[in-house]
């Protein structure tokens, strides 16, 4: 008998499987059903190790930072041209964010936001979600467009805020959908919206939550462990905090002026275009150690470093 | 590990003598258990009884401290395995390796550059901790050369990495007063090299790749050449290996106060990484999960920034956020015509709203106030941001001299001060802006134009 004996947990809970496509034919992704933390394979299961997903804009994303721009090229012209060119660079989802019917950014509305839909389902057979600009009135008029267009295909739509989660989850249960519930960096609140969105009668399965991503340097430090505390209280059995988590990486690391800017910042923080990749990487590791089941990437590179981190804590 | 009140009564002489100052022993038993007494005060505890509560309270990991110069790194004695259920204490030491296959020269500009970097970040000063030298060559008299050429540019912390009891006595002989790290002990050196770590009193790393049973055999034998100053390297390498490993570590010695595995943890991200990016993400996971010593194999601002970030992250204290100095601060070049934006010193606030308003490409003045590092609405709930406060900070940073115009934005979630901050500052128009930093960029767009 081994003197050292590791000590091991009885966690009572398991993260909830929630799968998006698989339907209308759509390829299926299952997310979730851990039964310990990350990676902990002495301890439980980890079934489906954290997915990737690759953001594109129905716009061209012209604020965008230089090394993004240049990855992309020409597809950031065309949202379908986008998320081929994702699915080619490894992404296992695409999430397609409708910054256009921002009022500051266009104000477009149903009709433009199903063209850019119709244009990713078209072009991809991954999974899909559909994030709105976070305007709630906004989000509720140019989601809904999209829910119907992709009734069937089980597609994950954002986000259902504390202002308007009920009219998006009440389009989830009518169309066969996944609701991404966001909350502002917060355990109760979280906790508090996933039990919102189960009174409307959406089911637990159709549910992922987005606990608000810090970037590195901006405020990771309170998203990690507020993700640590909700994972390790659906591990002890708390079911209505026992949803996947869904982490907005590039979104938050590449607005941020260390990956931003080449010029005019400190010499000591060295050259941009290493910099800025390694400040999207670390905050998407930093985030999956905490328990994120998908990473919202920006950077084709990222996306390589991020899968291959990820088979390495598999194996 | 703390003791309880019980577990320290056994071992007291139960006469309730009084001596103490506490009418029984168990009264006192439960003073020390809080630590507001010193076991001192009973002069009739037998010498067994000291010893064994000695042993007790030692902390289950211990704090390991290398360097004999102005800077130290000291690592060890964490207290939880999540950040929020208390804090981590001590940063992991990031040390810079060079070899002794390297040429000379190149190893003091590498060792000059890395001694040298200093980038700051909310008021911060962050660099690297130390330099590990390794005996690649296998020859002494290069090791020692390389030493030599490492301590004549720095007094950060050294790491003495060789397998040679030999060759490591050379550099020893010559260097032990800088208390370097020994690295390493294994199963077939370990009599001789925890020799030297007793002879030299310095600490000693020991290594194995078989297993936690034998590695702590290692520090068991380390231990019995009478050196307690001891750090671990459980021989795992890549992602997944490392962060089962050292969870594994960090409970066994938390959870079961489990004493030979009790030390701090050095790791080698760049072992097994498949480039410098690679080795920047391992060394950040091990910043985040357990890693005490994390020894890096180049060094690049561009990648050394980010990885400092993460460890300043990582060990913030959860229950005091991060403030920044409150005063003005300037976005672009901002001239008299510009935007002045208030709002409070909580850094997520700060920087939210310093990055958003960068962004929208509007120069501008923030004037930051005072809340003791709480965020807007915190700070007005808790009366820390009001009318009176703001007015107070406009003229003591003197606002009216550095503008031509007399407005000014409020947060929109205190749109209910505008008011009375009318009333305070009656030559200043109130304006009231977004709720979120987000929508700041849309708002001047508006407003200010
Ligand atoms: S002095 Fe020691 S023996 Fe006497 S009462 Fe106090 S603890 Fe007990």
């Amino acid at each position: 008998m081994p003197k050292v004996e590791v000590p091991l947990e009885k966690w009572s809970g398991k993260v909830r499987e929630v799968t998006l496509g698989g339907s209308g034919g759509r390829k299926g992704l299952t997310v979730g059903g851990e039964a310990t933390l990350p990676f902990l394979s002495f301890e439980g299961a980890m079934p489906h190790p954290p997915s990737v997903a690759i953001e594109v804009s129905d716009t061209p994303a012209s604020e965008w930072a230089a090394p993004l721009r240049q990855a992309w090229g020409d597809a950031l012209e065309d949202p379908g041209a986008w998320a081929k060119k994702a699915a080619e660079l490894g992404a296992d989802l695409i999430v397609l964010r409708l910054n256009s019917a921002h009022p500051e950014q266009g104000n477009t509305g149903p009709e433009q936001a199903k063209a850019a839909a119709e244009k990713v389902l078209a072009a991809v057979n991954l999974p899909v979600v559909v994030l709105g600009p976070e305007v709630p009135e906004k989000d509720n008029e140019v989601l809904m467009a999209v829910s119907d267009l992709a009734a069937g295909q089980r597609i994950g739509l954002g986000y259902c805020m504390e202002k308007n989660y009920r009219t998006i989850a009440a389009s989830c249960i009518a169309n066969n959908h996944v609701a991404l519930a966001k909350t502002p960096i917060d355990l109760n609140l979280a906790k508090q919206l996933n039990i919102l969105i189960s009174d409307v009668g959406l089911s637990a399965d159709s549910i992922i939550m987005d606990p608000t991503t810090g970037a590195l340097g901006y405020g990771l430090e309170y998203t990690y462990s507020v993700m640590e505390r909700l994972r390790l209280a659906a591990l002890v059995g708390d079911k209505m905090t026992a949803m996947p988590m869904f982490c907005t990486v590039g979104e938050e690391s590449w607005r941020q002026k260390e990956s931003k800017f080449a010029e005019g910042v400190p010499p000591t923080w060295g050259q941009h275009d290493r910099r800025s990749l390694v400040w999207e990487q670390i905050t998407a590791l930093a985030l999956i150690n905490a328990g994120a089941d998908i990473v919202v990437l920006r950077h084709p590179k990222t996306v390589d470093a991020v899968k291959a981190a990820i088979r390495k804590l598999a194996g | 590990m703390a003791l309880s009140g019980i577990e320290i009564y056994k071992h007291l002489p139960k006469t309730n003598c009084k001596d103490c100052g506490f009418p029984t022993c168990l009264a006192f038993a439960m003073k020390l258990s809080q630590k507001s007494v010193e076991l001192s005060a009973c002069p009739h505890v037998s010498e067994a009884g000291k010893t064994a509560l000695e042993a007790a309270s030692r902390p289950p990991i211990r704090l390991v401290t290398l360097g004999g110069g102005e800077k130290k790194i000291a690592v060890g004695n964490e207290v939880v395995l999540f950040r929020h259920e208390k804090t981590f204490y001590h940063p992991p030491g990031l040390v810079v390796r060079v070899k002794d296959t390297q040429s000379l020269a190149e190893v003091e500009k590498l060792v000059a550059a890395a001694a040298g970097y200093t980038v700051e970040r909310v008021g911060i000063h962050m660099g690297l901790d130390g330099f590990a030298i390794e005996n690649a060559s296998g020859n002494g008299a290069a090791f020692l050369k390389c030493v030599d050429a490492v301590a004549a540019k720095t007094t950060l912390p050294l790491v003495l990495m060789s397998s040679d009891p030999a060759a490591l006595e050379g550099a020893l002989a010559k260097y032990a007063d800088r208390k370097p790290l020994i690295y390493a002990a294994n199963k077939d050196n370990v009599a001789a090299v925890a020799a030297l770590a007793a002879k030299h009193k310095c600490p000693v790393a020991v290594v194995s790749r078989d297993g936690l049973d034998q590695l702590s055999d290692l520090t068991e034998a380390v231990n019995k050449a009478g050196v307690e100053d001891i750090v671990l390297d459980p021989g795992a390498r890549d992602f997944g290996g490392t962060l089962r490993s050292l969870t594994q570590l960090r409970r066994l010695a938390l959870k079961k106060n489990f004493r030979p595995l009790g030390y701090p943890v050095i790791t080698f991200p760049g072992d097994s990484a498949s480039s410098p990016e690679e080795e920047t993400l391992l060394a950040s996971q091990h910043v985040a999960k357990y890693g005490g010593i994390v020894v890096l194999n180049q060094f690049d601002p561009s990648l050394v920034y980010p990885l400092l970030t993460m460890r300043l992250n990582i060990y913030t204290d959860p229950q005091k956020p991060i403030q920044v100095q409150p005063g003005v601060y300037q976005v672009g070049t901002p001239k008299n015509s510009s935007p002045l934006l208030i709002s409070t010193n909580f850094s997520l606030t700060y920087f939210a709203i310093a990055g958003e308003t960068e962004s929208s490409g509007y120069p501008a003045w923030l004037l930051i106030v005072d809340t003791e590092g709480q965020s807007v609405l915190t700070a007005w709930a808790a009366g820390k941001f009001d009318a009176d406060k703001i007015a107070k900070s406009v003229k003591q940073f003197d606002m009216a001299s550095k503008l031509a115009h007399r407005s000014l934005v409020l947060p929109g979630h205190v749109a209910v001060l505008r008011g009375e901050l009318e009333e305070a500052l009656p030559d200043w128009k109130i304006m009231v802006g977004p709720r979120e930093a987000v929508d700041i960029g849309g708002f001047l767009k508006r407003s200010w134009s």
